[in-house]
């Protein structure tokens, strides 16, 4: 009982980093420092400024279409 | 298409987009890294040409069934702004390839067929800017625009897993399953897709009242000039 417990514990250790490569480089010190939100940031800002130009061309393309019809 | 509320959506899902995009935990992979997270940006580009080609592909097809400006004028600024998304795509791309596969132009089946169905529908514009007649021109253009839709398909989707692609869901790679350790990336990738395509039909949508405007104006000067 003990011998098959110990083969499938090593079986289980053989196959574990291979599998779910969790020792995989991440920005975690990004993270933990809050310095992502700084990305969010820049990002969101340049997407709403994107977002409103759209939103007043939209808005000028139907002023135009009422003044011709 | 001029209600507000899907471009609500639209602006809604694409911030939850970049949020989450960011902020959400993805799987911890070697090679990609965090990289994995251009999923939620570099993919919906292709989910968004793929369904602007093919509403541009359908209106050619309403043309050449009963001839008309406005399925013309659609089926033209469909695949504009399609064109647009495709080219972002293969950009984001070659940043992606860069750093994981060692070069941004590895002749990949993938990166090859993209780039020849993006040529495919640079010629529409070719063919549609050398016809001077109106009528030829939207009957020829929306017979070419089924022919480059057709192509377009077996180029992106069926030669890439044919043969050996590196670029994941190609070539026996797994697609999103590779990555979908834990299924939290399809809580931001599919949000991502629907935010992405309605933008382009958005964008889509501006273009073509701009061109029936156009028309508008065309004909009143027409008019003048009688």
């Amino acid at each position: 009982m003990k011998k098959i417990v110990k083969i499938l514990l090593g079986l289980l250790l053989l196959i574990n980093p291979t599998l779910f490569a969790q020792d995989a480089q991440m920005a975690d010190t990004m993270r933990s420092e809050g310095k992502i939100y700084v990305v969010v940031a820049v990002i969101l800002v340049i997407f709403f400024g994107l977002i409103a130009y759209l939103i007043l061309t939209d808005r000028k393309i139907s002023r135009l279409e009422n003044r011709l019809k | 298409m001029k209600s507000t509320w899907w471009k609500i959506v639209c602006v809604v899902l694409l911030i939850y987009t970049i949020i989450g995009g960011l902020l959400f935990d993805v799987p911890r992979l070697n090679i990609v890294n965090e990289t994995i997270r251009g999923l939620y940006f570099h993919v919906p580009m292709w989910f968004s040409m793929v369904i602007l080609f093919l509403t541009s592909v359908v209106y050619a097809i309403r043309y050449l069934r009963h001839p008309n400006f406005r399925d013309d004028s659609y089926s033209l600024e469909f695949a504009n702004v399609g064109l647009v998304f495709g080219i972002l795509g293969i950009i984001t791309g070659m940043i992606w390839a860069n750093y994981t596969w060692g070069s941004p132009w590895h002749g990949d089946p993938k990166q090859n067929g993209a780039a020849i169905a993006l040529l495919v529908y640079l010629a529409y514009f070719i063919l549609r800017g050398s016809v001077n007649n109106e009528e030829q021109r939207a009957r020829l253009s929306a017979v070419y625009n089924i022919f480059a839709f057709v192509a377009m398909i077996p180029l992106i989707f069926i030669i890439p897993r044919m043969t050996s692609s590196m670029h994941p869901g190609s070539g026996g790679n797994p697609g999103f399953n590779m990555y979908d350790l834990d299924s939290k990336m399809r809580l931001v990738f599919y949000p991502a897709v629907i935010g992405w395509i309605l933008l382009g039909v958005w964008i889509t949508s501006l273009r073509i009242r701009m061109k029936l405007l156009e028309e508008i104006i065309n004909e009143k000067e027409d008019e003048k000039n009688r």
